[in-house]
């Protein structure tokens, strides 16, 4: 397992207040891993950060064998470079048919003009049907996404970034509003994954994590608080503090 | 410079005339002059009458410019006289003033009837015993005259009326006209430069026409200076504002040299000599180009048919020749070197002044500016909603003003009545819009756009079909009237200034409401974070309807104080809508201090272009919204922007 | 390729043939080409039309579908226009002063031509030389180039620097209708160089036509109207079918997850900010021939404004929306102001429509955004689901 990604000494402010301080953290591929904090230690900021939507005021960031710099890229290139992002709110184009959805999901060329003389592939079809089949909605493919259930939407978002063939996944909240079964189907989409990329997960649900069953970083105050597995965090006695103290 | 002089031969002449017949006597030697007077010849007579000192003469003079002098037919001598009852006349001796002659016929007498421009004469000369008059209307009257026209003779009898002067404003005015005559006609030099040197700090207009006329120049061409010229600048032709055909056509004029042939005078030559189809040697269909058309007219110039083109070489030749000179019309040079050093001091604060000027401009266009924003401020920021109909809640303001005027014709009052008035209207204008429209398209930011869009032309067509499309009036009070004069230079008017003291008025008033009140909190709240203003228990439907009221009432009040001092008309919304977006897009979303300083930075600037190019408004709106666009690139929030995740983009 | 996208999209296929009809119809009814049931003033309304046809599809692409809400499109309408209007004017005033130097004497050199072109084109303000941006009028080719690059460097620039700093939303349509009104007020300007506040003039006459009646001319450009929007429709439907339209609505509704997705938005965007406006250019240059007139009014921001009302009240993101939003509307703006609508006497008042044209037109737009958001185009999905 090779390191995938490194933040060092990366902070932020937004008028003053201290958003992400001084925060290092490090994931290696393949791994699954998930953050854990109370609201405001700066999770959301975090993956803004990682991808490119926020600048940070300081620090490092390096991805890849090549070490390359992610700060200063825009969010168009960083996604290019293999971070896919899932957002806490299912965003799918629910205009859009899941198999449209799907296909500009799909790793290819993204300029505006090898777009617009894309020419559909039987190779491109058969890795939709592929990817329809992983988050079960092979009978949607036709419909229109906004037509979906919640935990459809949700796995079709999944499937999206999963189209996109990302080295590191960041997924945030991905089991809120979920029913007990879609939580289940959820978990096993991400483990899967996480089989062959680097997957970060964000979450608030101590159950939820548990059945991750990874690597877990404790979030607090922008910076990390502690790291381990989940029953060696949850006993740390700091983490106990920030969790029930306030 | 004549009248000088006559003044000189009057004065040596004045100790012979001292019989009790004095002033007769006088008229007499003038007999022709003062019954057939006319503007040009009557100068002369005027100084000579002035010069004699008479008591007597001002009376006379008063007489002849008021018709009321006649030549008795009985002893061809000169009488005031007036007219009786019964259409005679009495007569009066010009000396003694008393009766000579009553009840004489019109016909025995002939009266004097000097045409108007005599009459002014008559009035300038008149100026000398009126400055002295014991009625100031008359002295101020006299010395309006007098500053109209400035005349070396009215030096002595002004120095003369300085010291009784009692009314101190006059005095300094008079003491400063005084200044300007001794600059122009003072007696030795050094009075001159004394005088000259004074109005170095002199801004007024007169102050500056008196400098620039002492440094009157004419243009000199000529092979050797004449001595004793007082040598302005040495022109080049070629260079600066005297262009060599200029130059070289005042030598053609002036001193005979061969005239330029034109490319005009070419072609003209060529038309003239077509023999067969050829001129000068060249078949005409050929002439289509100069270069064969030079060498068609050198053949004919060869032959001698017509004179000779000048080359370059001889132009330049009777350049090296000539010398282009600007010469002062003022012949003492320590004069015009002084004159030179105060025009450049009083440049140097003129233009001073005028920055300051600009300045003053720029404040009170801000003025304009913010007041027709902020209202749009308020809701934007608030709401994230666009009034397109906001220029058009200006207009109802400013109608509203003008219904008022039609109804109560005290304009102070009319006035306190339209601005709470207007306010009233345009707050209910916009609480309905908001329910009846905006309210529905909440979170379509772009479709509210195009909706209060499509209420703002019906609103303007509405006000076409109601007030009609010609301008109407609102009139300000008249203690609005006028301007505070700084000085010379530097002049505000009173409604601008009422227009800054309204516009700060809203800033504090805003800033107090959204600071201090209630209201403010809950708007600032809905503002924030609106689900969580709601759950804690906000109304954010009520803040919403009011802030958006709110808002469009301050565009009627601003409509009031836009009417004021620009027409009202059906479009004059739509002439502060786009500035208005502008200046809220500028100063940064949400944010009063912002709205501020966008006005400031788009009146500052517009008012900075003008300045550059005074004669193009135009050009001044048009880099002024390039400007904003690039602005925009650099910064998209705004001057005052909202950073982080508060910022919600 | 192109087959299979036609045969994609019937739409495309139902909207050409109902250009076409209405083309074959005009030509047989109009009075060069025809049994003169037509007139020629009304060919060239019919023309006109299209063209503003033509710029609402462009409208439509822009904001229906990437969601950029232009208030800016007439700009480069207007230079179409302008671009073309200087060589129509140029080249007639060319042959009129060569007409007139014909019987001097000496044959005029082509400075003394210049000067006379100069004098009279620029005389109304007071200029007698040529200035700068005039020196490709005497080509035809060159200024027809101008038509397209014009627009769409500016597009380009101004779409460049706007959609890099990342203006969106509302900031966006105030920035566009800036530019229009800079735009705008600078034509007003004597010294612009474009005759100020007089605009060009007399731009139906095609020089080197001077024989061809004004009948037959107008046909001419209807056809050549017709053919623009037919083609102008193919373009559009073309790109945004498939994997570009999907990206391209994708940035409409959510342009920062498209940005996630690795697509670089801002490149989409300028793609059809400049597309369009180089379309928009065209449309103006085919219309301000029909129209005779081009001043500084015309580019002016209430034109862009109401250019989106036609797309709005014709149905945003369909392009046959726009086509009958821009038809319908400015047909209909024609009958009111032209007096053709009876007036109402109510007895206390008389609605006369020319002054209360506008108030119904902003009235019923609010009605629409409010009640009828898909606009008239939607009837058609109505009209489809019904089908089905």
């Amino acid at each position: 397992m090779s390191t995938l990604l490194e933040l060092s000494g990366v902070s932020v402010s937004f008028d003053g207040f201290k958003a992400i301080n001084n925060l290092s953290f490090q994931i290696g591929e393949p791994e699954l891993r998930a953050i854990i904090g109370p609201n405001g230690a700066g999770k959301t900021t975090f993956m803004d950060i990682v991808t490119g939507k926020t600048k940070p005021d300081e620090g490092r960031i390096v991805f890849g064998e090549r070490n390359i710099s992610l700060i200063g890229m825009s969010e168009s290139k960083i996604a290019r470079e293999g971070v896919g992002r899932k957002f806490q709110k299912p965003t799918v184009f629910e205009a859009q048919t899941v198999r449209e959805n799907l296909a500009m999901a799909l790793k290819n060329p993204r300029g505006p003009f090898e777009v617009l003389f894309y020419r559909k592939t039987k190779e491109g079809a058969a890795r939709i049907e592929a990817l329809a089949e992983q988050i079960g909605l092979t009978d949607e493919l036709t419909r229109v996404a906004g037509e979906l259930s919640h935990g459809q939407k949700q796995w079709l978002e999944i499937g999206m970034l999963l189209a996109q063939e990302p080295r590191l996944l960041l997924v945030d909240e991905p089991a809120a509003g979920m029913t007990p079964a879609e939580r289940e189907k959820t978990t096993t989409m991400l483990v899967d994954a996480a089989k062959t990329r680097a997957v970060v997960v964000v979450e608030h649900d101590m159950e939820f994590v548990r059945r991750l069953n990874c690597k877990v970083t404790v979030l607090h105050e922008g910076s990390v608080l502690a790291e381990g597995s989940l029953d060696h965090v949850t006993q740390n006695p700091e983490v106990i503090e920030v969790y029930l103290g306030r | 410079m004549l009248r000088l002089l006559t003044l000189v031969i009057a004065l040596a002449w004045l100790p012979f005339a001292v019989s009790a017949q004095e002033l007769q006597t006088l008229l007499q030697s003038h007999r022709d002059v003062i019954i057939k007077p006319s503007r040009k010849t009557v100068g002369p007579t005027l100084d000579a009458l002035v010069a004699s000192g008479l008591p007597t003469v001002r009376g006379f003079l008063e007489a002849w410019q008021e018709k009321n002098v006649y030549l008795h037919a009985e002893d061809d001598l000169f009488y005031t006289g007036s007219e009786d009852d019964s259409g005679d006349l009495t007569l009066l001796d010009v000396d003694t003033g008393a009766e000579a002659a009553t009840g004489v016929g019109r016909k025995d007498a002939q009266q004097i009837k000097p045409n108007g421009g005599v009459r002014r004469e008559i009035g300038s000369a008149l100026v000398a015993f009126q400055l002295s008059d014991p009625d100031i209307a008359r002295r101020t009257q006299a010395l309006d005259a007098l500053a109209r026209a400035l005349d070396a003779s009215q030096l002595a009898p002004l120095i003369a009326s300085i010291d009784s002067e009692t009314d101190a404003r006059l005095k300094t005015r008079k003491q400063k006209l005084a200044n300007y005559l001794q600059a122009r006609f003072g007696e030795s030099p050094a009075i001159r430069v004394a005088a000259i040197n004074n109005l170095a700090d002199d801004l007024s207009v007169d102050g500056r026409a008196v400098l620039s006329q002492i440094l009157a120049v004419k243009m000199l061409v000529a092979q050797e200076l004449p001595d004793g010229t007082n040598v302005a600048s040495v022109l080049a032709p070629g260079e600066g504002d005297l262009e060599r055909d200029t130059a070289y056509q005042m030598l053609v004029d002036d001193h005979g040299l061969p005239a330029l042939v034109l490319a005009s005078d070419i072609r003209r030559a060529l038309e003239t000599h077509v023999e067969g189809g050829i001129s000068g040697g060249v078949p005409v269909a050929k002439l289509d180009n100069q270069a064969e058309r030079i060498r068609a007219y050198d053949t004919l110039v060869a032959a001698g048919k017509v004179p000779a083109r000048v080359s370059e070489a001889a132009i330049d030749a009777a350049f090296a020749d000539w010398g282009f000179y600007n010469v002062y019309l003022e012949s003492d040079p320590t004069i015009t070197e002084a004159a030179e050093t105060a025009q450049a001091s009083v440049k140097t604060r003129v233009s001073l002044s005028q920055t300051a000027d600009i300045g003053l401009d720029a404040i009170s266009l801000a003025s304009i500016y913010f007041l027709a924003a902020i209202g749009l401020a308020v809701t934007f920021g608030v709401m994230g909603v666009i009034n397109m109909a906001h220029g058009e809640f200006i207009m109802m303001g400013a109608y509203t003003g003008y219904i008022v005027q039609q109804i109560v014709p005290d304009y102070t009052l009319s006035l306190i009545i339209a601005l709470p008035l207007a306010f009233a209207v345009t707050f209910g204008a916009g609480v309905a819009m908001e329910r009846l429209v905006i309210r529905w398209l909440y979170n379509r930011p772009l479709e509210t756009l195009l909706a209060t869009f499509g209420i703002s032309i019906a609103l303007q067509q509405l006000a076409k079909n109601i007030f009609g499309t010609q301008a109407r009036p609102l009139t300000s009070p008249g203690w609005l009237d006028g301007a505070w004069i700084i000085n010379d230079v530097i002049q505000i008017s009173y409604i601008r200034i009422a227009i800054f003291v309204l516009a700060l008025t809203f800033l504090c008033l805003l800033l107090l409401i959204l600071k201090r009140t209630r209201l403010g909190l809950e708007v600032r709240a809905v503002t924030q974070n609106p689900r969580m203003a709601a759950s804690m228990g906000i109304n954010p439907e009520k803040i919403k309807m009011l802030t958006f009221g709110l808002g469009s009432g301050i565009a009627g009040i601003a409509g009031v104080a836009i009417g004021l001092y620009a027409k009202v008309t059906s479009e004059m919304g739509a002439d502060y809508i786009v500035q208005s977006f502008m200046t809220v897009v500028v100063g940064g979303v949400g944010n009063v201090w912002g709205t501020l300083a966008g006005a400031s930075m788009i009146g500052g600037f517009q008012k900075g272009v003008e300045w550059l190019n005074p004669s193009n408004t135009l050009a001044a709106q048009t880099y002024m919204i390039l400007f904003i666009i690039l602005f925009i690139q650099f910064r998209p929030k705004g001057i005052v922007a909202l950073k982080g995740r508060a910022a919600g983009d | 390729m192109q087959r299979s996208f036609l045969a994609q999209n019937p739409s495309v296929l139902w909207f050409l043939a109902a250009l076409g009809i209405f083309t074959i119809g005009v030509t047989l009814l109009a009075e060069g080409t025809g049994s003169a049931f037509i007139s020629t003033s009304f060919v060239k309304t019919l023309g006109k039309v299209l063209c503003l046809c033509l710029i609402a599809i462009a409208m439509d692409v822009v904001w229906g579908y990437c969601g950029i809400l232009s208030l800016g499109h007439f700009a480069f309408f207007g230079i179409g226009g302008y671009s073309v209007g200087m060589w129509l004017m140029y080249a007639r005033t060319e042959a009129i002063v060569e007409t007139s130097m014909a019987p001097s004497v000496i044959p005029p050199t082509a400075a003394e031509v210049q000067d006379a072109i100069a004098a009279q084109i620029f005389g109304v303000v007071g200029a007698s030389e040529f200035p700068m941006i005039w020196m490709f009028s005497h080509s035809l080719v060159l200024q027809l180039l101008m038509v397209v690059l014009i627009p769409g460097l500016l597009a380009l620039i101004f779409g460049w620097l706007a959609f890099r700093s990342r203006v969106t939303g509302v900031y966006l349509s105030i920035l566009t209708q800036a530019m229009t009104l800079a735009l705008s007020l600078y034509l007003l300007q004597n010294d612009s160089g474009l005759r100020g506040n007089n605009g060009l003039s007399g731009l139906q006459n095609i020089p080197g036509f001077d024989n061809v009646p004004q009948s037959t001319i107008s046909m001419v450009f209807f056809w050549a109207s017709a053919l623009a929007l037919g083609a102008g429709y193919v373009l559009f439907a073309r790109v945004l079918s498939g994997k570009m339209g999907s990206v391209i609505r994708a940035v409409r509704d959510d342009e920062v997850r498209v940005r996630f997705l690795g697509y670089h938005v801002e490149s989409y965007k300028l793609f059809v900010f400049t597309l369009t406006a180089i379309v928009a250019g065209i449309a103006g240059a085919l219309y301000y021939p029909q129209a005779g007139i081009i001043n500084p009014t015309e580019v002016a921001p209430i034109a862009s404004i109401y250019l989106a009302v036609w797309v709005a009240i014709g149905g945003r993101g369909r392009l046959y929306g726009s086509v009958i939003g821009a038809a319908f509307v400015s047909l209909l703006a024609s009958w009111f102001t032209g007096g053709g609508a009876p007036n109402i006497n109510l007895g206390v008042y008389e609605i006369l429509w020319t002054e209360w044209w506008l108030v119904l037109l902003g009235a019923s737009f609010v009605a629409v955004t409010l009640f009828f958001p898909g606009g008239i185009g939607s009837l058609f999905d109505r009209l489809k689901g019904d089908a089905k």
